[in-house]
This record gives C-alpha cells, sequence and structure tokens, in this order.
C-alpha cells in the first residue's frame, strides 16, 4: 500500500499536500483499491466553500456510490477536469495525476487534526488487524 | 457463520475480494477488477462458482405430486432434456423465488433456486407435494460451475464431449472428468454459456481443469450483476420480491396463462385490471449509475416510483439500471430523473436488454 511520506491523511482515506496556504486533495491507495475500478466522479464547483471534513464530492464505481470529504476547510481554486473524461485515472495515479480539487485553505491550524504518514500507516495496520480478529472469532 | 462452498480456498488464493451474499461467504471480484472481468466474459470466456445456489431433486408425475401446482411454468408438455424458467407464487401472486426446471426423465425433475431462498422454497416445496412425490434437497451435494462467454463451448469441448448438441435451454448428462453430470446450456450474462452441476468435493479439479485454459478468466458476483443489468435479466430481491408479481416485473410471458399454480389467480386479475408498477428500463445520460434506492421522478418532478438496481455499464459507456414506475407514471413520457437528497440525473427509458450484441443464442 504506497502512502506518501510529506501528505497528511484523513481516516476516511483521503489525503492532502499542503503547499502555500493551497491543500491539493485526492485520495489514497488504499481508497482506490477498495473501490475498485471507478466509473465516475462528480467535481464540485469551483468556489466552493467546504469545511473540514464535510462532503467534497462523490465517486462511483462499477457497483457502488461514495462520498469523499475534504480533509481541510477552505475555497475550492481549482478541479482535475480529466477525471470527468478519464475516472479511471483515480485508480492508476492517486497521489499524482489524479488529484480531484486544490483548496484555498481557510484554517491552517486544522491540519492538527489529521494524520500524519506514521499515523496514517498506523492506522490502515489497525484497520488490518481488526479484520483478522473478526475472521479469528468465526 | 456463513456458508462456504467448496471453491473457497481457490478464490482466497487467487487474491479475491469475499462478501457476504445470501448467507454464503462469496467472491466478489479478482484483483484485476470487475471492468477486466467484463471483458473476458463478454469477449472470451469465463467462469462463475455458482455452488452456493439450490437444487432440489423431485421424484414424481409433475401432477399427481402437486409440482405443476408450485411453478408458474408449464411442465406437462415440457421435453425430457430441456430447462425453463419460471417462478414459485405466493396465493397473492408475488414471486417466492423464481427458478428453472430440469426435467431429467418423464417423472424426474431437477429445480434450481437462489441461495438465499433455499430453506424458504424446500419449506414451501414440502408443504405443498403429495402423494406420491419424492422431495429431495442437493443443494449441499452440488456444486455448480457456470462457463459464460462466446468462447465457451469451445473451452468446454475438450471437457464435454458432444457438447455442441446442446442448444438453448437443453441440457444432457456428460462425463465430465470422469463424473457423470448434467451440463444445460443456460446461464445468466446474456453470452453462449452452460452450467455444470458437479458433486461438492470434486469441484475444485473442474475449476482447476477450466482455469488451465489461457482463454479463461475466474469472474466474480460483481459482475454477474453487471452482465445481468445489461441484459436485463431479473434478480430476486430486486426485481422480484413476495411484494412484486411476474406481470409487474415484465415476465408474465413465464407464467402459463391457463393452468392452475398457486398464484394464478391473483396474476389473472391483475393482468386484468393492469398492474400497479411496472418494471422500466433506465439508461442515464452521464457514467452516473441509478442505484437502488434512488428515487424516480418525472421531469417536472412528480416522485414516480423506485430504482431497484443499477451499474455502471461498461459495454454502453453509461450508467443503466432498472426501477419501477407507479401505474399513473407508465406513459408519461420516454424520460425520467432518478437520484436521492444529494444530485438528481436525467435518463431515457428504453427497451429491454441495454445490451444487444450477446451471443446467447449464438
Amino acid at each position: 500500500m504506497e502512502i506518501i511520506e510529506h501528505f497528511l491523511y484523513t481516516k476516511e482515506h483521503e489525503w492532502v499536500n499542503i503547499e502555500d496556504n493551497i491543500g491539493t486533495v485526492g485520495i489514497t491507495d488504499y481508497a482506490q483499491q477498495a473501490l475498485g475500478d471507478i466509473t465516475y466522479v462528480e467535481l464540485p464547483a469551483v468556489d466552493k466553500e467546504v469545511e473540514q471534513f464535510e462532503q467534497l464530492l462523490s465517486v462511483e464505481s462499477v457497483k457502488s456510490a461514495s462520498d469523499i470529504f475534504s480533509p481541510i476547510s477552505g475555497k475550492v481554486l481549482e478541479v482535475n477536469e480529466d477525471l470527468t473524461e478519464d475516472p479511471s485515472i483515480l485508480n492508476r495515479y492517486c497521489y499524482d495525476k489524479g488529484w480531484i480539487v486544490k483548496v484555498e485553505i481557510s484554517d491552517a491550524d486544522e491540519t492538527s487534526n489529521l494524520l500524519t504518514a506514521d499515523e496514517y500507516r498506523n492506522y490502515l495496520a489497525s484497520l488490518d488487524r481488526n479484520d483478522n480478529g473478526e475472521s479469528a472469532e468465526e | 457463520m456463513a456458508h462456504r462452498t467448496p471453491l473457497y480456498q481457490q478464490h482466497v488464493a487467487l487474491g479475491a475480494k469475499i462478501v457476504p451474499f445470501g448467507g454464503w461467504d462469496m467472491p466478489l471480484q479478482y484483483p484485476e477488477g470487475i471492468l477486466k472481468e467484463h471483458e473476458a466474459n463478454r469477449r472470451n470466456c469465463s467462469i462463475f462458482d455458482c455452488s452456493h445456489m439450490g437444487e432440489f431433486i423431485i421424484s414424481g408425475a409433475a401432477d399427481t405430486t402437486g409440482l405443476d401446482r408450485l411453478v408458474s411454468q408449464p411442465l406437462a408438455d415440457q421435453p425430457v432434456g430441456t430447462c425453463r424458467y419460471g417462478f414459485a407464487l405466493n396465493e397473492r401472486g408475488g414471486v417466492i423465488d423464481d427458478l428453472i426446471v430440469y426435467r431429467l426423465e418423464e417423472k424426474k425433475w431437477m429445480v434450481v433456486v437462489n441461495a438465499a431462498n433455499i430453506d424458504k422454497d424446500a419449506a414451501h416445496f414440502r408443504a405443498h407435494l403429495k402423494g406420491t412425490g419424492v422431495f429431495n434437497d442437493v443443494s449441499f451435494a452440488t456444486a455448480k460451475l457456470d462457463v459464460q462467454g462466446p468462447l465457451s463451448r469451445d473451452v468446454l469441448r475438450p471437457l464435454v464431449s458432444g457438447i455442441e448438441r446442446l442448444t438453448h435451454y437443453t441440457f444432457g448428462v456428460f462425463n465430465v472428468l470422469g463424473e457423470e453430470v448434467i451440463v444445460s446450456r443456460t446461464g445468466y450474462t446474456g453470452e453462449l454459456g452452460y452450467e455444470i452441476y458437479y458433486p461438492w468435493e470434486k469441484a475444485p479439479r473442474l475449476w482447476e481443469a477450466l482455469l488451465a485454459d489461457p482463454r479463461v478468466k475466474p469472474t466474480g458476483l460483481g459482475v454477474r450483476d453487471v452482465l445481468r443489468v445489461e441484459v436485463c435479466y431479473p434478480l430476486y430481491g430486486h426485481e422480484l420480491s413476495e411484494d412484486i408479481s411476474p406481470v409487474q416485473a415484465g415476465l408474465k410471458r413465464f407464467a402459463d396463462p391457463v393452468k392452475d399454480f398457486i398464484g394464478a389467480e391473483a396474476l389473472r386479475t391483475e393482468v386484468l385490471r393492469g398492474p400497479s408498477q411496472q418494471l422500466v428500463c433506465l439508461a442515464s445520460r452521464s457514467r452516473r449509475a441509478p442505484r437502488q434506492g434512488h428515487m424516480l421522478f418525472t421531469t417536472d418532478g412528480m416522485p414516480a416510483g423506485i430504482a431497484v438496481s443499477g451499474t455502471f455499464s461498461p459495454a454502453l459507456g453509461i450508467g443503466i439500471g432498472m426501477g419501477f414506475l407507479k401505474k399513473e407514471f407508465t406513459s408519461h413520457g420516454k424520460e425520467i430523473i432518478f437520484g436521492d437528497e444529494k444530485f438528481k440525473e436525467r435518463a431515457d427509458l428504453v427497451a429491454r436488454p441495454f445490451y444487444k450484441e450477446g451471443t446467447l443464442k449464438g
């Protein structure tokens, strides 16, 4: 499972990469694998204001629809239009070409609510342990 | 604890994502994903483990055992060696299950039912069979492998000598890897395909033999649902239920119009009065798909029904689905809106099936 060291993460499996008060947001490798083949991305409107952990957009895979939440509060500056034409970019390049939106961050202190790469890695490991725990109880 | 098919270990070894389905742990998809599995089925050949499905063997004449009253399809004129699709109904005309009847011999039948309904169906059959009829639930002794896709006949030729003679909805008993088993030309994908009923514990051998052919890929329940929606086949719990009749689901041709069976009276009344709701096929204007539970609206915003199935269609490149429209909206135009509290999308009402290139009768 790929994790980028200097990005920040949510427990809902979004990532944000912050540079000069602009957060580039996407979904993690774990998320894209769990979703399966992604077939539709509903991009938010440019200038949309979002609160941290509020629904930002939704994506659909062949068999399901899922909400994606904003890791950080702010205003949507730009959306990745390429995803409309080819949603499978999210499966293939979730950390670079598969970025979804860029947000102008309104409260930089909110990053304390996010997970570092190490914390996210530990969080994934704990999910894994829970999975194994469940099957051991059968 | 959920049931496991005799191929559970094979699915795990292949890296399948396992999900609960109708009381069973089943492979949803394999690592290559649903789109690749779709391509394998529509272009080449794919195999599904459907060992979870139920099989009943009934011995005796259709009329004296009461079997004829249990199912909607005509049995008296069904030739030995053929299959017929139909329903077991309740007195209200609602569907207890959809099923296929195989006439094994003049007085011997196999009934194939949905996994989640095995216990309910067995109780219903036992309650209504009478006289000299013998009922045997062989579900847990019978594995079922579905070999589906345009190349399925070519793939099976070396394993099933004489496979060519099977026409659509017929079956035979063949020697497959040393076992005398039923092979039918049936399926759930809209492609040329076969279902092999195989001894439970020997199923891994057949599965491995099929996968040894490089033209064959394993496919899971995820793509199975996509494929069946593309050809508008019903799935119990979605298009059919105890509260939905075959008339509402657009399937009344699978109910004999003259014979006496449980629910027949209710169906005839419903045909005369017109059903309260009707199944429709929805082709989305975008890649966004209708999903089970989405509301359906007229273009002027009137609530008109509900979606019961939906998926992205890899064959068409758009979202597709099925839903029920209330009677008063069935002739309200060819456009419908689907969605929930978060979004609305336009769809066209289209004739079934969505996907028309299937090799089913090839």
